[in-house]
Order: structure tokens, then sequence, then C-alpha cells
């Protein structure tokens, strides 16, 4: 029940937000619309409901539809307060604001759906409703860049879907002569229990399409090029959603078909490739840290960079290495979503996106100076925040294995710590540039998230460990 | 074989030779009535190109002085080989005396041996045209050729073999079903076929004028017997790209091997049928198309490349299946 | 050999290969419009021929989607909409068509070479189904890398779709719950497209999309 809840809670206020007029309304109804949907994800996690053909809830799932609710929560508190500024500053108007709602909402739809789906059609189909409607909110400032950003996304992203496509169709094909026909033959439940009976060679060249299509949308080099645009100019609130929910339900479905690979022998481990992947992510992320001068495309290849991470983790795979992995996803969506907040913040008072143009932010405005300091020493993984435990993790097992690969992982991290250091005492320390004007929109959201995460590096709610230990073991 | 059953062979044989090199300036003759036709003129009667033949025999041959003895015997040569080539197509009859020798690979060989000579005579008088046209020609060659082959291989890997008799029979079968490769290598050879005899869109026989010639400008220097014995080579080539496709694509008539006179009977009149069919065809194409740009010709020759090449990718992907 | 229901399969799966090849060197839009008709035209016979071989009811419903949207609808907005953004006079500069074809008729064998072992155990016409299927995937995705135009692009993607249809028809009983979001997703997919081409022309009065690198928000 509450898994339905769930879903045409926001569908049914996409519907509402569509027609409505008034601005302030319909952003206040954005607000309510996501608090309801958290409720009754929190409710799914104390009642976990049965399985059904279509929709399930288990321990992979029930931790990112509580993370996506909240994420969703915030983003719409912060958007709410955002948005306001954007109408006076007439970047946007109040018809595209009606738009923009209700894509909203129709996103957190598709993704609750993607995560909720037990079929793996329905998976795919939910995925690519997120992407169309992210790509809509993209574009909405109808600028040159924003076009050409949102066309670039939307082109890269159908691409990954088609791909992702016919990675399902082929394990379909192997499903189907140990399961049978139909419908049966594409729920998930259905498959994992019979995954080691599936034709090996099948799996793995479904499986390559999976990665290169859903791998795509995760944002790993090199297929990355949509990334910092779509990041750069889109509203703030889209970037924060981009990196903190978007890329996580392309991961989690990647991680899904991870999970039938590791329950047939024979099939070849994906570990190799996603290592591979990974690593160049990671690496050529870090590299290109150095150059940015726009903050949200600095942001957006650090949101690459940490994808590279977690898909290098779930390549090394293990107990250890998947735990890690799982981690650094809930904290890099946490923490990702705090950052873009503060842009967003920043953004609106310097009036402008490049960083050469913003500096002295702790002296000016001493509480977001000060959050974004925090946020970006937890993205650059350091103690005592969460990302710290996850990267440390990481990099332990691995150097238990493959030191080698260790070596190149703590190198790309140092190099990425590196710029983002250099790019953070210029904005918030230094000389003051920039204009000075006092923030409109809420400081909440932003606190709210870093609170988490901190919390999170001191103490995991021992629930959570175990669901990501279970989770895994079954990752293989 | 008794003496008898030898002599009969020999004599089908030989009447497949002569039936070819006589029925060829008919065939080109009888392909400008219908275009004539087509164009709302009368036309030449369609035996015209004999004419024109005898007429050329008996005239004075007068050679150009910068020319050598491979202008002199280019002409024959380049006669015998495509006669040669044209004979062991199987027309009326397969499994003749030597049509052990009819092999699809010789057959292009031959006519490759032909082409290198023409296009060495037009270089060999040393005025522009005549290199004009032996570049452009050996351009197309080396596209043509290729796709040729690889339309060879086409339709030797349907059939498993590539001597033609045997291709003939084997795609009388019905277990070949119906193909897309071998539609595909149709298209294709009909394509290599319009590029290697000089017919419109790949170049104009009726032309003269200089930015339009290929086959035409190689031959420019020629008169007299030699002219002839040139113009007989190109309508035999003719003849034996329509004989080919008649035999390989749509061999239904073809009498087999030592039956009797009815049977030939029936197989010369399938082979003048298909010829007249292929005769009118190439006519309303020749009327309805115009004639490609010189630089585009090599994509036009890529398609027929690309069909051979698409049509044995396909045929592998039945054959492993 | 194989039995006419086989052959006929593959000589439609045979000619959308060969449609998908001829769609690469069309430089004209109009031309490239009505080739893209007819490679729906084509997948809607096979998915056609598909629902009588394996007698499935529901295929023939996908076809006729096919049909109606991708052979019939789309050509003609997409035809409208070149003519209203006043295109449809341009050459577009086709980067190396010879490299291009011989690009994709690798492309064509190696699908070939990688689908076919992989799918031993399933029947034949699914089997050549989905091999050709790739391919077709595969050259549309050459396609949209290799052109500038953004209705090429489209018409790359679209005739990507088509592989795609072709191999979820290929794969016997695939629920029609994916099939109907297949066609579901096209649709929406091409009414974002509209709206941006219309956007693009808006803005930037052309749709050559290296006028919009130019507006790119980094060099790299």
């Amino acid at each position: 029940m509450s898994a339905l809840a769930v879903l045409l809670v926001p569908l049914g206020f996409a519907a509402l937000l569509a027609l409505l007029p008034g601005y302030r309304i319909s952003a206040r109804l954005n607000v309510l619309a996501s608090f309801i949907a958290l409720a009754f994800a929190v409710d799914l996690v104390i009642h976990r409901p049965v399985a059904g053909r279509y929709l399930m809830v288990d321990d992979l799932n029930v931790v990112f539809i509580l993370l996506n609710t909240f994420v969703g929560f915030t983003t719409s508190a912060f958007s709410a307060s955002y948005i306001r500024h954007e109408l006076e500053t007439g970047r946007l108007t109040a018809s595209y604001l009606r738009f923009y709602h209700a894509m909203f909402q129709l996103m957190l739809f598709g993704i609750n759906l993607a995560l909720l789906a037990n079929n793996i059609g329905l998976m795919w189909v939910a995925v690519e409703l997120a992407t169309l409607t992210t790509v809509m909110m993209v574009g909405i400032y109808r600028t040159h860049v924003a076009l050409a950003a949102a066309w670039k996304y939307f082109i890269l992203g159908s691409v990954g879907i088609a791909l992702a496509l016919f990675g399902t169709i082929l394990v379909y094909l192997a499903a189907r002569p140990v399961v049978g026909e139909g419908m049966d033959a594409m729920v998930w439940t259905t498959l994992i229990t019979h995954a080691q009976d599936f034709d090996p060679n099948l799996l793995n060249i479904a499986f390559i399409f999976l990665l290169l299509g859903y791998g795509t949308k995760v944002g790993l080099a090199p297929m990355h090029a949509w990334l910092p645009d779509a990041h750069a100019e889109g509203p703030t609130p889209i970037s924060a959603v981009l990196s903190g929910l978007l890329l996580n339900v392309a991961l989690y479905a990647l991680l899904r078909f991870k999970m039938l690979l590791a329950a047939n022998p024979l099939a070849i481990a994906p570990g190799p490739l996603m290592i591979g992947l990974g690593l160049l992510s990671l690496i050529f992320a870090a590299f290109m840290l150095y150059r940015r001068r726009d903050i949200k495309r600095l942001f957006a290849y650090s949101s690459i960079e940490h994808m590279g991470i977690i898909v290098f983790a779930f390549g090394m795979a293990g107990p250890l290495g998947n735990f890690a992995g799982l981690l650094q996803m809930t904290m890099h969506s946490l923490t990702k979503s705090a950052i873009f907040f503060s842009v967003g913040h920043i953004a609106q008072v310097k009036g402008t996106q490049q960083i050469g143009e913003m500096g002295g932010l702790t002296e000016t405005h001493p509480l977001l100076g000060w959050g974004l300091v925090a946020g970006v020493a937890a993205i650059a993984g350091l103690p005592p925040f969460g990302v710290f435990t996850s990267e440390f993790l990481i990099v332990s097992s691995t150097f238990a294995r493959a030191p080698v690969l260790a070596v190149l992982v703590v190198f790309g991290l140092l190099l990425s710590f590196g710029a983002l250091l250099l790019r953070l005492t210029s904005v918030a320390f230094g000389a003051v540039r920039g204009p000075i004007g006092p923030v409109k929109a809420s400081y909440i959201p932003l606190f709210a998230h870093l609170a988490l995460v901190l919390t999170a590096g001191i103490w995991l709610p021992p629930p959570v460990v175990a669901w990501f230990q279970h989770v895994a073991v079954q990752l293989g | 074989m008794t003496v008898l059953d030898m002599i009969g062979a020999l004599a089908a044989q030989g009447a497949q030779m002569f039936l070819v090199m006589l029925a060829a300036p008919l065939l080109t003759g009888y392909v400008r009535l219908v275009k004539a036709r087509l164009q709302r003129r009368r036309g030449p009667s369609p035996l015209q190109p004999y004419r024109d033949l005898l007429r050329l025999l008996r005239k004075e041959v007068v050679l150009p002085d910068t020319s050598s003895w491979l202008f002199r015997a280019a002409p024959y040569v380049m006669f015998s080989t495509t006669w040669v080539a044209a004979a062991l197509v199987p027309t009326f009859a397969t499994d003749l005396l030597f049509s052990w020798s009819g092999d699809l690979i010789a057959i292009v060989a031959l006519l490759g041996t032909a082409r290198f000579l023409q296009a060495l005579a037009g270089l060999d008088v040393g005025t522009s045209f005549g290199g004009l046209g032996s570049s452009r020609e050996m351009m197309f060659a080396s596209l043509a050729e290729p796709a040729l082959l690889m339309l060879v291989f086409t339709v030797a890997l349907i059939a498993g073999t590539t001597q033609l008799s045997a291709v003939a029979e084997q795609l009388q079968l019905p277990q070949v079903g119906l193909r897309i490769s071998l539609a595909l290598a149709l298209i294709g050879f009909i394509i290599v076929a319009i590029a290697e005899n000089a017919r419109i869109p790949v170049d104009n026989p009726a032309t003269h004028l200089e930015l339009t010639m290929v086959h035409e400008a190689m031959v420019l220097e020629y008169s007299g017997r030699h002219l002839a014995l040139v113009e007989w080579a190109a309508a035999l080539k003719l003849l034996m790209y329509a004989s080919l496709i008649a035999c390989v694509f749509f061999p239904w008539g073809l009498a087999p091997a030592g039956s009797g006179m009815a049977s030939y009977g029936i197989g010369v009149a399938a082979w003048a049928g298909k010829m007249a069919v292929a005769g009118t065809a190439l006519a309303f194409f020749e009327t309805v198309i115009a004639k490609m740009r010189v630089f585009r010709v090599p994509g036009f020759l890529g398609i027929a490349l690309m069909l051979g090449l698409l049509g044995t990718l396909l045929l592998f992907v039945s054959r492993g299946l | 050999m194989h039995g006419l229901a086989f052959d006929i399969s593959h000589m439609l799966a045979g000619l959308l290969v060969l449609v998908s090849l001829a769609m690469l060197y069309q430089d004209r839009l109009f031309a490239l419009i009505n080739v893209l008709a007819l490679h729906a035209l084509l997948l809607a016979a096979s998915v056609a021929w598909q629902a009588w071989v394996h007698d499935a009811p529901q295929l023939y419903i996908t076809a006729a989607i096919a049909l109606a949207f991708k052979a019939i609808a789309i050509p003609m907005a997409l035809r409208r909409m070149v003519f209203r953004l006043g295109i449809h006079r341009q050459i577009e500069t086709v980067v190396g068509t010879g490299l291009t074809m011989l690009a994709a008729i690798v492309l064509i064998a190696l699908s070939i070479k990688v689908m076919l072992p992989v799918t031993a155990g399933v029947d034949p016409v699914a089997r050549e189904d989905i091999a050709l299927a790739l391919s077709v995937v595969l050259i549309g995705l050459l396609m949209m890398v290799t052109r500038r135009n953004a209705v090429s692009q489209v018409a790359g993607f679209m005739s990507l779709d088509n592989g795609i249809v072709l191999a979820a028809t290929g794969a016997q009983g695939m629920p029609l719950v994916v099939e109907l979001s297949v066609a579901f997703s096209v649709l929406i997919a091409f009414i974002v497209i509209g709206i941006f081409l219309f956007r693009i022309r808006e803005r930037f009065d052309t749709v050559d999309l290296q006028a919009l690198d130019r507006f790119r928000g980094e060099k790299l």
C-alpha cells in the first residue's frame, strides 16, 4: 500500500501542479507532495510489503527510496525559496514555473518507480521517464547554452537508454529458456532465483550493453560528455537532483544486473571492466577539476569522479568493496546535493557562476562560507564526514588485494583534493569579490544534509549497516 | 564416349561459340532500336551493326605515327579474349564440352586482360584523349573488379562452386529458396555490368564529347578492321554480361548436357527471350536515367561492392544458424 | 536448408540492414526522411511477419504502431518541420561516405560475429533477428556520430530505435508492456525532439549543431 502511495503521490501532484497557475502555491504544494512521499517511504521502511509482480522492496532499494524521497523533500524546500529569486531576476517566468514543478514531481515519480520496480522492463521505462523530465528541466532557461546542454544530454541519454534496453532484451533472452516466456522472465525476484541456470555468454554480452547504456547515465568516462553541461546550465535544484538522485538510480539499475551476474558462477566477473571504467572516470575527472572556471562545472566533474570511485568499488567486489560502494553512494548523494544548495546560494548572491568573480565568502556570509567549506571538506573525503569512511574502506580493501590499483585510487583522490582545495580557498577565503547582498533562500536543507553526513561519519545506524552488508554479499 | 557423341558434343560447343559471336551485334542493334523507339524516333534496323562491321572490315587501316605494335595487336587479343569469355558462359545448354573451363573467376580474368590491353592501346597513341579515357577506365575498373569478385564470391557461396554450369544447375534446385543475398547479388551484377559495358549512367556509348567519353576515348584512333574488331569485342562483352546474369540468376530453360535437339531448341529459344528482355530493360533504363558525373561513378560502383559485401555477410548469418 | 518462414524473415531483416546503409549516404533531407519512412515500413513488415509465424497477436499491435507512427506520422511531421525551418535545400556534407560505409560493414560483421555464437540456444529466426538488429542499432549509432545536422541525428536515433524494436520482437514472448512502452517512449521522445528542434531554430536560425558548439559553456 505504501509502495503504491510513494508512487501515486508524486504522480497525482504532478498532474495537479501542471494545472495550478500561481507559483507560490505550487512551490508550497511541491514541498508538501515531497513530504508526503517521504512519510510513505518511512512507512515502507518500517512495514516492508511482500514483493509483487511489479513492485518490490528489499534491502537494496529500501535505503535508496528513503534517500530519494528525503533528498527530494529537501531539494523541493530549497527550490521553493530559490525560485523566488529566479523570478525576481527574470531568469524564469511564471508560466515556466508551472512546468518546472510538474516536471519535478514527475521526475520523483519516475525515480521512485525505478527504485521500486520488480520488472526489469518497468525499471527501464522509469529510468527513461526520469531522464526525459530532467532533460526538459535542464533546458528551462531557454538560453543558447541551456538548449545546447539539454540537447546534448538528450541525445547521449537516449543512446544510453537504447543500449540499456538492448541489454535488457538480452537478459530476457537468457532467462526465457529457464523461466519460460512471458512476464515471468522479466520479474527480478524470479530472475535472481534462477540466475545460475542462465546462459553465461548471453549474460556477459547483456551486461556489457547494460554497463555502456546505464553507464552513460551514471556519467562514467568516456560517456560523460553530457554531465558537466547539464549540471552547469540547468537550475541549481536540478543540478542537485541530477547529482544526488539520477546518477544513483542509473547505478542502482546497473547493480541489479550485477547481482544477476554474480548469481551465475560461469558468467565473467564484470569486475575488471567496472574497475577500468571507474579508474578512468576518477583520474580523468580529477585532472579536469583543475581547469574549471565555472563553479557548477567544477562540482559536476567531482560527481563524475565520485561515480568513478563507486563503480571502482563495485568492480573490486567482495563484501567490503560492495559495502563501501553502497555507503559512498548514499553519502555522495547527500553531500553533493548539499554542495549544490550552497552553490545555488552563492550564485544567487554573486550573480555569476564564474569562480574568478567570487571570493571572501566566509567574511561576507559566514554561515554560507563555512557551510561551503564543510561541504567541500566532506566531498573531498576528509574525516569526520561520511565520505571519508567509505573512501577509506575502498582504499584499504583494495590495498589488501591489488596494491597498484589502490595507489591509482589514492592518486586520483589526492589530485581532486588538491583541485577542490585550490578553488575552495579562492572562493571561501581571500579577498572579497563580487556583490555581497543578502541570501534570500533558506539554509536549512544545506545544513540538514551536512549534519546527516557528519553523523553518518561518526555513527552509522545498525539497521543500515545490516542492510548494506546483506546486499554486499548478494552483489558478489 | 563414342565418336558420334564426341562429334555431337563438339558440334554443340562450336554452335555455342559461333552463336555468341554472331548474335552479339544483333543485341547491340536491338538495344539501339528500342532506345530510339522509346525516344520517338524510327531508329536504325537491328541488323545495322552487321553492316557497320562489314563496311569497316573492307576499309583501309590508318595508323597513327606514334603508335607501336601494341596498337596493332591489341584489337585481336581483345576480340579473342572477349570471345572466349562469352563462349564459355552457358547460353542454351550446360555441361558442354569445354564447360569445365567456364569458371567465373577465369572469366573475370579474361575480361580483365581485355580491359588492360584496351587501356594500354589508348595510352599507346600518346594523345590526351587516349590517356583520359584510359585513366577513367582504370578508375572504374579498380572498383568494378573487386565488386565483381565479391559478387562472384556471394554466388559461389550459395552454389558451392564457381564453375558456371554447376552454378546454373545448383541454382535451379528448390533448396535455394528465397534468398536475399541472391537479390542483392543480382542488383550488384547489374550495376557492374552497366559500368563495364560503358552504358549510361556510367558512360555514353553514343557520344564523342571529350567530357563524357570513357570507352570511346580509348578507341578513338582505331579504323578499318581494327575498329571492327574493337566494336565486335564491345558487343560481345555486352552479350556476355547479359548471358551471365541470365545464366546465374534466371537459369530456367537451360538444357542439361547430352539431351536431344528438342531441348537444345528450347534452350536457344529461352536464351533468345532472355536476351530480348535484357536488351529492352537496358534500353529502358538508359532512356530513363541521366548520365552521372565522373566523380560520382566510384560511389555508384561502391554500391555494388557494398551489396556484395552485405550479401556475403547475410549468407554467413544464415549459414551460421 | 530453412523453411520459407525463415527465408522471408531473413529477407526482411536483411533489407532493413540494407536500408540502414542507404540512410548513411543520404545528403538531402527529404530523401533522408523518405528512407526513414521506408525503414519503419520494413520494420512493420518484419514485426507483422514475426507475429504471423509465432502466432503472437500482440505483435500485430506493435507492427501497427510502427507503421502508423514511424512510417507515416513522424516522417510527415519531420517533412513539414524541415520545410518550415527552410533547410530542405541544404546539402549536408556527409563525412567521407566511403569510409563511413566501410565502417558500417565492419560493424555488421562485428555484430554478427558477436551475437551468433552467444545465442546458440535460441531458435534460428530469433537468432538472426537479434544479430541483424544489433547491426541496425550500431549503424544508427554510426549515423548519429557522423552527422552534424540535428534532423539527421534524429533520423539516426529513429533507426537505432527500430533496431531495438526488431530485437524485442525477435525475443519471443516478450511481454506487451515493454513493446508498448518502447513505442510510447519513442512518441514522447519525438515530441521532445520536436520542441527542441523548434527552439533551436528560434535561437540559432540553423539546425547545424556545430553552430551550437560555439555556445558551449566551456571548451572541453
